[in-house]
């Protein structure tokens, strides 16, 4: 196991060093640049700003000088708008905001899709199912576009209990709604994925088996049928889980929560190239790490999988 | 007291096509230590039938009738009442040893996990157990097997597993719904050989469910011929194979292969059995029976004794089909 670990991170720094030129080559084949603006700069001046940020090497070059730096000094180059600011900085900021409401969302979203799921499961083809099935279609079916202004409406416009926005280090009142925006339509997907794999487990042989054996229906469920029902969640979890904690524009926006969704916005929206490549590649190794994770994952629940 | 009373037992499926009848009005009883062999073709309803009996009928099955163990009525008992029963009283072997345990869990863990619950047994006097269990049905080195999963046996030895599982609890009555199917033939002959031994050793009643009358004749006192969910006939094994009454049984006799008729094409019985979602009104043997008459179509004399400990359901006297 240990060395299937090893191997599989051996494997990811090909890939990674793929996405991270990969991710450069199309930001440069972008048309315009950094300085493009509406009004014209004097032709001096860009030249100056070319060579201070690089620009007017072979492109090569670049990427050779860009790659460098993140693999020597973990250093992803200056903001290309913020001129005392690198990327790191940038990425550091934001992202233990998002960190943090991402992780509260996918702790939320999978205990109570989880339960919901079983729960419908257990309750296949009652009320108590279809109307999991109901909450479960229209949590999904809601963008959370519409659920963030809903929920601001109703909790800060006329409930007044929480406020419309900001973070303030996290504190609880300021996390409820950024998290209930991220985690609504997550909580929907795995309620649906774990109800229709449990129905299967549910009527596998081995089921029959452990209730043939006299056990409690509360046992054959968490010990014999939860297990092999939760595979295909996990295998959902890994992207999701890096979905999560890399944020959410929306909800960086309609609760100006400051986490790296609105950097990524910005920095689209400005043209800051080398934050939007920070961002890119930090998501890109989250992905490639979790992809991982749900592997050792499977490996660790089922027996029959070996490497 | 007759160990096991089944009287009019009806399994019926709702399914979306219609309601089918799986099971139409069984009446058998065993005594203890008693073999009784239950026998069809596919879809007879003889799986069912044992399904019901142990509570394990598919969520939309429903089942009518009485099933009494050892005095108490078990037929859709609550769980407090039937699951001390499970195991304990009654227990079951599956046909696919494949699938019948938990890929997830090791050996150890789904057979401890029978007397922890019932005996109250500590884990580790649990798999102390356990491991004499499965030295009981031969399998080799089952001390260190025993911590093995389940796909890190064969077939014929999974198998071995299933059924020291399912005697843990030295059970009443023993329900072994074809447990040779899945297995090879060499495979097969080892495990009949080896449950009937524990068969004896324990003194267990046991109901066998099979389509192969050979394996009957092996093992069983009694045996029950079902077709379309009902008793075509029910004799003595000795008997049965001597002078078979019905002709759906002396269909299924002449369809054994024999090793002093090679060469020969095998005899089989035409048509199919009936789609049980459209039974037929009168005999459901019927339409591919070659003695039926024109009143077989519309209904079926009930099952009668026309012999000691003899019963048979036909329309045509055993001396008219000679």
């Amino acid at each position: 196991m240990t060395t299937y670990i090893f191997k599989r991170l051996l494997e990811a720094i090909p890939t990674m060093l793929l996405l991270i030129i990969i991710s450069f080559l199309l930001m440069h084949a972008a048309p315009g640049g950094p300085f493009t603006s509406e009004k014209a700069v004097p032709a001096q001046v860009l030249a100056n700003l070319n060579a201070k940020y690089g620009l007017d090497q072979p492109l090569w070059r670049q990427v050779a000088n860009y790659v460098w730096g993140i693999v020597a000094h973990f250093d992803f180059g200056p903001s290309f708008i913020y001129k005392d600011r690198t990327v790191n900085e940038v990425i550091a900021q934001g992202f233990p905001v998002t960190l943090q409401y991402g992780l509260a969302s996918f702790v939320i979203a999978v205990i109570a899709g989880v339960t919901l799921g079983v729960v419908a499961a257990l309750k296949h083809n009652t009320g108590i199912d279809y109307a999991a099935v109901a909450t479960a279609t229209a949590a999904h079916a809601m963008p959370n576009f519409v659920l963030a202004p809903l929920l601001v409406l109703v909790f800060t416009l006329w409930l007044g209990w929480l406020p419309g926005g900001g973070w303030e280090g996290g504190e609880l009142k300021y996390m409820v709604m950024p998290v209930i925006a991220l985690s609504t339509s997550f909580m929907a997907s795995i309620a649906r994925i774990t109800r229709s794999s449990m129905l299967e487990v549910l009527h596998s042989n081995f089921i029959r088996t452990a209730v043939a054996k006299g056990l409690p229906m509360r046992k054959v469920i968490l010990k014999h049928a939860l297990k092999p029902a939760m595979m295909p969640v996990i295998s959902y979890l890994g992207p999701a889980f890096v979905t999560m904690i890399t944020g959410s524009v929306i909800v960086d926006m309609y609760f100006s929560t400051g986490g790296i969704g609105r950097s990524f916005v910005d920095a689209a929206l400005n043209r800051d190239y080398s934050v939007m490549l920070g961002v890119t590649i930090l998501v890109g190794a989250l992905t490639i790490l979790f992809n991982l994770v749900v592997d050792i994952l499977y490996a660790w629940i089922d027996p029959r999988i070996r490497y | 007291m007759a160990l096991l009373d089944v009287k009019d037992l009806r399994v019926a499926f709702k399914t979306a096509d219609g309601v089918v009848n799986a099971v139409n009005g069984i009446n058998l009883s065993l005594q203890r230590g008693q073999t009784l062999g239950i026998v069809g073709e596919s879809g007879s309803g003889k799986s069912q039938l044992a399904f019901a009996i142990m509570g394990l009928l598919a969520r939309n099955g429903t089942a009518t009738g009485s099933v009494a163990f050892d005095g108490l009525q078990i037929l859709n008992a609550r769980a407090e009442v039937i699951n001390p029963i499970r195991a304990n009283g009654i227990a079951m072997i599956f046909q696919d040893p494949m699938t019948s345990m938990n890929p997830y869990l090791r050996v150890s863990d789904q057979m401890a996990e029978v007397l922890v619950h019932h005996k109250g047994m500590s884990m580790t006097d649990a798999v102390a157990e356990c491991v004499r269990m499965l030295d009981a049905v031969r399998i080799p080195d089952a001390k260190s097997r025993v911590r093995l999963y389940p796909h890190e046996f064969s077939g014929g030895m999974r198998q071995r597993v299933m059924i020291a599982m399912a005697l843990l609890c030295k059970p009443d009555l023993l329900i072994a719904d074809e447990p040779t199917t899945a297995l090879d033939v060499t495979v097969q002959a080892q495990i009949m050989r080896l449950l009937r031994d524990l068969q004896r050793d324990l003194g267990m009643a046991t109901i066998l469910i099979t389509h192969d009358l050979g394996v009957v004749a092996g093992f069983c006192e009694e045996v029950i011929v079902m077709y379309g969910g009902q008793v075509m006939e029910q004799s003595p094994v000795d008997p049965l194979f001597a002078a078979p009454s019905h002709p759906y049984t002396r269909g299924l006799l002449r369809a054994i292969p024999r090793v002093d008729q090679l060469g020969e094409e095998l005899a089989s019985i035409p048509g199919t059995p009936p789609n049980m979602m459209r039974a037929p009104k009168g005999c459901p043997f019927a339409p591919r029976c070659e003695a039926a008459v024109a009143a077989c179509t519309d209904q079926l004399n009930a099952l009668t004794e026309f012999a000691p400990s003899r019963k048979r359901a036909c329309n045509r006297t055993v001396e008219e089909l000679e």
